[in-house]
């Protein structure tokens, strides 16, 4: 064995004992380096009340409603993720970013009624990159409704705008 | 080398690798030749890709003109992690075959990474007050590319802060090759814990998750911001050649004076 293919093997060595060393400690580290929780997650584990922590879900449809709380405007609406809800009040500048489906984070504690009361709130945007006009084309053609969930596959977009005039909607044979 | 000389040299070519770059001669002259080729196109393709993305493309339906940033922040936070991969590559290159050209190159791509990773996190805090409402935030994605910042300016410092150039390589190569267990953190961070940061656009085995029409100017950014990449450290690698050179040349001539 060469210096050279030595000094590789050693190399290859320290790289897999440092590899798993912070693999370990990442596994060990998961709950703190998640960024929040989600609302299933607070109903099995129910966090004490006042314990402050991040929210994070979908704004559930149809929940969004603006009271006005002490001559405060203040908003209350539901966080899920599918299986679980969590209210949130909220008094505050919302992003603009924020509406019914959304994602959204947010930081606050519980109260003692099992409602988030939110400090701040952050909005999520999804990975899904699309022009106004494609969106509008989509809706056009009947491929996608906004209000009903997420945007088709990414690889439609391109066949269903394009070529949307000449072929009938096909949304509920292709679902 | 023709057909030939290679037929009645079965062995010799193999041997001959990365270390015919060694010779400071050699690279000076092969990386002269380069440097416009790699310059031009890249200037050019960039500015191309900036008029084209922040005038000309299309606004994002839900971020409306602000989508824009990403045309700068994702070729920067691409630059970012491929600068640190190449510090890593040369760490390797220089603890296990000693090249001699790949511990000049280590210390070369360190600042200019550093600036484009700084420029990741500028474009990308600009980008989060108006999209997110928060300038910062402490998820996993953010963080480790934080930590990349650091770990760049811990090598910048490390690599020259050493009388003897050749323990301050040694000592390098470690940081970069200890630090990049960041990378795959920084790559994977969307996937393994809930972020505020987006998850990937795009991916090796999917469709892009991207209209067509923003695609092409972000290609332009990203082929144009690397080949400017490469261009500021082939010119950064060929102007320390050319240092450690003349330090030879005067030192010989010292010594010369001296006996």
């Amino acid at each position: 064995m060469t210096r050279k293919r030595r000094r590789l093997y050693l190399l290859l060595a320290c790289g897999l004992g440092v590899g798993s060393a912070s693999a370990l400690a990442l596994t060990a580290f998961q709950s703190s380096l998640t960024f929040f929780v989600t609302p299933t997650q607070i109903a099995t584990h129910h966090p004490p009340p006042g314990h402050v922590l991040r929210l994070g879900g979908l704004v559930q449809r149809g929940s969004v409603k603006h009271l006005l709380a002490g001559g405060k405007p203040e908003v209350r609406f539901a966080v899920t993720d599918g299986r679980d809800a969590v209210t949130v009040t909220y008094i505050g500048v919302l992003p603009s970013l924020f509406r019914e489906g959304q994602g959204i984070v947010a930081i606050g504690s519980l109260g003692p009624g099992g409602t988030f009361r939110a400090t701040e709130v952050l909005a999520k945007h999804d990975s899904d990159y699309m022009p106004k006009d494609v969106v509008a084309a989509l809706k056009k053609s009947g491929h996608w409704m906004p209000a009903q969930g997420a945007p088709p596959p990414a690889s439609t977009w391109w066949d269903k705008t394009r070529f949307s005039a000449a072929a009938a909607p096909v949304h509920a044979a292709s679902e | 080398m023709t057909v030939a000389s290679l037929a009645s040299a079965p062995i010799a070519p193999t041997r001959r690798n990365l270390h015919r770059f060694a010779n400071p001669g050699r690279f000076l002259r092969l990386a002269g030749r380069v440097l416009p080729w790699l310059a031009a196109p890249g200037v050019v393709l960039t500015a191309i890709g900036i008029v084209w993305g922040l005038f000309f493309s299309p606004a994002d339906w839900q971020q409306g003109d602000a989508v824009r940033i990403m045309y700068i922040h994702v070729p920067a936070a691409w630059l970012a992690s491929a600068g640190y991969a190449g510090i890593a590559a040369c760490s390797v290159a220089s603890l296990v075959w000693r090249h001699p050209l790949a511990d000049l190159a280590a210390q070369e791509i360190g600042p200019p990474g550093a600036a484009f990773t700084a420029l990741c996190l500028i474009t990308g805090s600009l980008w989060g007050k108006p999209m997110w409402g928060a300038w910062w935030v402490w998820d996993a994605r953010l963080t480790s590319v934080l930590v990349l910042f650091f770990l760049y300016l811990g090598h910048i410092t490390l690599i020259r802060a050493f009388d003897n150039p050749e323990r301050g390589y040694r000592a390098g190569a470690i940081l970069a090759l200890l630090g990049a267990v960041d990378l795959p953190i920084i790559k994977f961070s969307v996937d393994w814990w809930h972020t505020l940061h987006q998850g990937n656009t795009f991916s090796l085995t999917g469709a892009p998750h991207m209209y067509i029409t923003m695609i092409y100017p972000l290609i332009f950014t990203t082929l144009g911001f690397s080949l400017v990449f490469a261009a500021i450290v082939t010119a950064r690698l060929r102007a320390a050649v050319m240092e450690r050179r003349i330090r030879a040349l005067l030192l010989a001539r010292a010594e010369e004076r001296v006996a």
